[in-house]
């Protein structure tokens, strides 16, 4: 060593490793407008599709004539389910186990169903064609409402025999989808019946939307030359829609390459398959030419995979000084015309038993039933793992409801009820395994970041302002603290369609020192170019400039299960390290021959492997990976790659405690956010900005959920918010400023500890931003009010309080 | 979200574009910003194949302040208006409420005349055109009209100007007083929930004059003779405010939608109109 050599903190800054605040290496593409996303893509002799969808919510199809469509000039086909049937392909099977039209069967269930499928020259004429096809419908009574669903005579999935199981067991009723249960419903009741304290509430998860900024899409290219499929397409998990296309077409997998490109955010909305996919595929294998199927806007709104839709009947009970003793919660879900949800095999309603928070409590229930109703399918995790939206929204809205039964402060009742650091690993009673966690020392230092007891005092100030007639706007505090579960999943019990949820990571290291890696996962504007780099350049010493990270094309990437439920980090980020490892003890023993000692007696360290004791004697990772591929090693195969495939253990837990501080006008029910802060614990922290950017997306997507965001229908079906003049999504100047901070709770069979964050916002903000609103009209009685809080339900709620004279 | 096929003309002169829209009828229509009719189409809503463009037409554009009249081109955007020194100082409650409207990169595109003559109950500038008692200017074969802003609503989408004929100027007398324009939308680019147009004259303590229009309660714009009558000759106190809410609610009809049930938007009207009666009553 000398004077030039670069002391330890260089060399670890060079690596750009984890714990860089790096900037996204995707983001000059995407700045400069550079990107490639599905509708980018232009094939030769490339046709478009386009669909006729029903007008209804509940017809019966008495006629589809296609002839004045296919006399367009232009026009190459028109499919129909009668053209899809002699291919199997009029049904499809969903996620949920369950099947849906492709295209209409006899009828249409909900409104915007896919009918018949125009192919043509260009997406103009496809659009013209579409007008051109006449559909005759026969009205059938319509049902919105899941309660009344299940107490209708009206038969909604004429396919399915009455008394016959689901996917899910039992239905006892035509209407019904499954009834799901976990933990011990008779040991919940007991605690319930007999409790000092019991409070219950209806909370109200309305219908969503995930609404991606690029709508879902593809290209099918069948080349029936050499036989081989190509689909680019809006796809969360290329790997399994690869499976599932070969599974559906008898095509063999080796023969379908599935890509997906640039996309252009997802949140669940790109997990499922879709009607489009289907029909542009088979229009590719009829026509011999690639078709191109792109959504409008309506389109995805009305028809392509809403979220929630959730009402969760809870009662919570405790003793009279505020310890939870018990918590039943009866969940009835609306899932739409199809169970399509996107949820692992054996749980039809995803990780919704996470519901117990970050509270101990000792005894649980919790049963779901599913239900069909007339609109659209879905049901998927919009931005988060599997319906703990849900969960955290239901046991966060409890909380509050329990705090006012108590008479007690909320924050306090939260903290006397966390589970304590030294509780980790902890079993929940509803068979979750914690992983670890600190909630107290978050709590505090969140209280603490934002002068709790402070802001108390000025809202009893405002508040008796208020009641002197000096004001008409009240604060609101709205507290959360929550508990995710994501990452899935172990293979033994995490499954979608059969296929476990494991995730991959396949390295070459190059011969003068940059690597390529590719991950079974796919970035929709998480950033995994630039945070998997970061991962690897710390495992193998590579810098993370050097580090190529590649997904989406499943001709070159090992197989995976694909990004959602903020599984990237906890599974392929586990590959990634794992893989690196590997490279790492190959590594290490070539520099031990190149070093002329034995292999234990080199270590690694930062960028290179020196030798124990002499660390001017050394090899960098770049001097070894020349090595490997150019230079003769006994007993060592030439070359320095690696792949590893991992299985994760358990889920990981993150959490994280936010505090929204809002302004409310009783008057006219407007809203605004003076304060939100932010505490989020993930784990290991692999780049603080890329997490930021990751809270602040999440939180102003929460905003939107809690604040007016909503898929809603009138009672003949129609949906009422098709559009982005109606569908709320917030610009800059709706969102607030947020305040991130955090602490580091490494997840402890993580091989870095990492936890994964992207969905953390969107599952403790919704309860954040809600829990606002209530506290600002609690003083007046309020104990609980339907999301969205748009003005009107907030000046409904004021006006029902008797706070307009 | 495609139109159906259309012809598109761009006329570089008033007289060209009268004869296009003669020559084709009712397949004809003009288009200025283009930010009400084109997602129409793109909706499948409207057809139209012939579509005028008149933004190649310089008579249509710029902004005169001739002593106290003040014309606008149907073609000066809400950007124009916004960015006017001059009007902003004459007539400040345009740039107020230009400012309300959308967006930015809505208001580059989006015009007076389009937002007056479409005759959608939910543009902002036709409550305040009617709160200024303009006059729109309206070129047809048979030459040109001036139709009082206060008379040229019909009903939603339908106005006094005749399909042959084309706005061309909104014109009016820079206001006197205290002016306000106060929305409440749900968000940006929002239509209004509901809005107020209000400009007062004082003379002391007194009230001396008012014009009160409201926006997107009825199908029409709702000015509101009788709320301005209401406060007129009074010190504009709480008494006085209360008979010009309960004046201007005899006078609008609102519709539920997303935004709310009738019974919310009658009271957020009366919230509104009272904030801007007292915004306007501090300018006056």
């Amino acid at each position: 060593m000398n004077d030039l050599t670069p002391d330890r903190d260089d060399r670890t800054a060079k690596l750009k490793g984890i714990g860089c605040a790096r900037k996204r290496v995707e983001d000059a593409r995407f700045t400069q407008g550079k990107g490639n996303y599905v509708d980018d893509i232009k094939l030769p002799g490339m046709l478009f599709g386009d669909f006729v969808r029903s007008p209804y919510a509940h017809a019966r199809v008495k006629s589809i004539d296609t002839s004045a469509a296919l006399a367009l000039d232009g026009v190459v086909a028109v499919l129909t389910a009668r053209d899809l049937e002699p291919l199997g392909l009029h049904w499809m099977p969903t996620l949920a186990g369950d099947k849906q039209m492709v295209l209409a069967d006899g009828k249409v269930l909900f409104q915007g169903q896919e009918v018949a499928f125009v192919v043509a020259r260009d997406r103009y004429v496809a659009a013209d064609a579409v007008e051109l096809v006449a559909v005759e419908y026969e009205e059938l009574p319509v049902l919105t409402n899941p309660f009344e669903a299940m107490q209708s005579d009206i038969v909604l999935r004429e396919d399915l025999t009455p008394g016959t199981d689901g996917a899910h067991g039992p239905r006892r009723h035509h209407n019904h989808i499954f009834l799901w249960e976990e933990g011990d419903r008779t040991a919940t009741e007991q605690v319930i019946a007999s409790a000092d304290v019991v409070a219950e509430e209806m909370v109200y998860y309305h219908r969503t939307h995930p609404c991606p900024l690029e709508t879902c899409g593809c290209v099918a290219s069948m080349d029936k030359v050499n036989g081989k499929l190509t689909v680019y397409g809006t796809f969360q998990a290329p790997h399994v829609v690869r499976t599932v296309a070969s599974l559906l077409s008898g095509i063999e997998e080796r023969n379908i390459r599935i890509v997906s490109p640039d996309i252009g955010g997802g949140f669940g909305n790109k997990v499922g398959v879709y009607p489009g996919y289907v029909c542009s595929i088979v229009a590719s294998i009829v026509t011999g030419v690639p078709v191109k199927w792109v959504e409008d806007r309506m389109d995805n709104l009305m028809a392509t995979a809403f979220a929630r839709d959730y009402w969760m009947k809870g009662r919570i009970a405790a003793t009279k000084e505020g310890r939870i003793t018990g918590l039943w919660c009866h969940v009835t879900a609306d899932h739409g015309a199809f169970d399509a949800c996107a949820d692992p095999t054996r749980f039809p309603a995803g990780f919704f038993h996470i519901c117990t928070g970050s509270y101990d409590i000792p005894v649980a229930y919790v049963g779901v039933d599913g239900v069909y109703t007339n609109k659209a399918p879905g049901g998927v995790a919009y931005r988060c793992s599997f319906r703990v939206t849900e969960a955290a929204y239901f046991i966060e809205r409890m909380i509050e409801v329990l705090a006012i039964e108590l008479n007690m402060d909320a924050a306090e009742l939260r903290r006397i009820n966390f589970i304590r650091a030294d509780q980790f690993p902890y079993h929940s009673a509803l068979g979750w395994e914690y992983d670890s966690g600190d909630y107290h020392t978050a709590w505090d230092k969140a209280l603490k970041a934002v002068d709790y007891a402070g802001l108390r005092r000025e809202q009893a100030e405002r508040l008796a302002a208020f009641k002197r007639g000096e004001t008409r706007k009240l604060i609101g505090i709205g507290l959360t603290h929550f508990t995710e579960i994501v990452g899935a999943g172990p293979v033994k019990n995490c499954d979608i369609l059969g296929m476990g949820m494991f995730d991959s990571c396949e390295i070459r290291i190059h011969p003068t020192g940059s690597a390529i890696a590719r991950l079974g996962t796919i970035s929709q504007g998480q950033g995994h170019a630039t945070t998997f780099a970061q991962i690897l350049a710390s495992e193998i010493g590579i810098p993370a400039d050097s580090i190529t990270i590649e997904e989406g094309d499943t001709d070159t990437a090992p197989y995976g299960l694909g990004t959602y439920g903020s599984r990237s980090t906890p599974v392929a980020g586990a590959a990634t390290a794992m893989a690196g490892r590997k490279i790492r003890a190959k590594a290490q023993m070539i520099a031990a021959y190149l070093l002329e000692v034995h292999d234990d007696d080199v270590e690694f360290d930062i960028d290179r492997f020196t030798v124990k004791g002499a660390p001017e004697r050394f090899k960098t990772m770049a001097e070894i990976a020349y090595a490997a591929y150019n230079q003769a090693i006994p007993g060592i195969e030439p070359g320095l790659e690696a792949v590893s495939y991992y299985d994760p253990p358990n889920m990981t837990y993150p959490f994280g405690a936010y505090i929204c501080v809002m302004e409310i006008d009783v008057d006219t029910g407007e809203t605004q956010i003076r304060q939100f802060y932010a505490l989020d614990d993930c784990g290991t922290r692999i780049n603080p900005m890329v997490i930021e950017g990751q809270v602040h997306g999440g939180l102003t997507e929460a905003l939107a959920i809690a604040m007016g965001q909503e898929i809603a229908y009138d009672e003949m079906g129609n949906m009422k918010t098709a559009t982005l003049m109606d569908f709320f999504m917030p610009t800059a100047w709706e969102t607030p400023h947020y305040t991130t901070d955090h602490t580091e709770t490494p997840s402890p069979h993580h091989p870095i500890g990492a936890k994964g964050v992207g969905e953390s916002p969107n599952v403790g903000g919704v309860p954040a931003f809600s829990n606002a609103v209530h506290d600002a009209l609690r003083p007046f009685g309020l104990r609980h009010t339907h999301m969205p809080h748009d003005h009107w339900r907030i000046w409904k709620a004021a006006h029902d309080l008797g706070l307009h004279g | 979200m495609i139109p159906a096929a259309f012809e598109y003309h761009r006329p570089g002169d008033l007289p060209s574009a009268l004869a296009l829209l003669q020559q084709h009828g009712d397949e004809a229509r003009v288009i200025a910003g283009g930010h009400s009719l084109i997602p129409m189409m793109k909706l499948r809503m409207a057809e139209v194949p012939h579509l005028i463009d008149l933004q190649a037409i310089d008579a249509l554009r710029g902004i005169r302040i001739d002593g106290t009249r003040i014309t606008l081109g149907a073609m000066v955007t809400q950007h124009e208006l916004i960015a006017h020194e001059g009007l902003a100082r004459v007539a400040p409650i345009l740039r107020e409420a230009a400012l309300q409207i959308a967006d930015p990169q809505v208001r580059y595109m989006g015009t007076i005349g389009g937002n007056v003559a479409n005759g959608d109950p939910g543009n902002d500038m036709p409550g305040l055109m009617q709160c200024l008692d303009a006059t729109f200017h309206v070129t047809g074969p048979g030459g040109e009209r001036a139709i009082p802003a206060r008379s040229f609503y019909e009903s939603a989408y339908m106005t006094a100007r005749e399909e042959d004929e084309i706005l061309t100027a909104v014109s009016f007398d820079a206001p006197t007083g205290g002016q306000a324009y106060e929305k409440q939308k749900r968000k940006i680019g929002d239509y209004a929930t509901a809005a107020a147009a209000v400009i007062l004259t004082r003379s002391g303590a007194t009230c001396t004059h008012a014009s009160i229009a409201m926006t997107n309660l009825s199908d029409v714009p709702v000015w509101s003779e009788a709320a301005g009558a209401a406060l007129t000759g009074t010190p504009c106190d709480e008494a006085a405010m209360l008979n010009a809410i309960a004046a201007m609610l005899a006078d609008i009809d609102p519709a539920g939608d997303n935004r709310g049930p009738v019974e919310f938007k009658r009271h957020t009207a009366g919230i509104i109109l009272a904030r801007a009666i007292a915004r306007a009553w501090s300018r006056a």
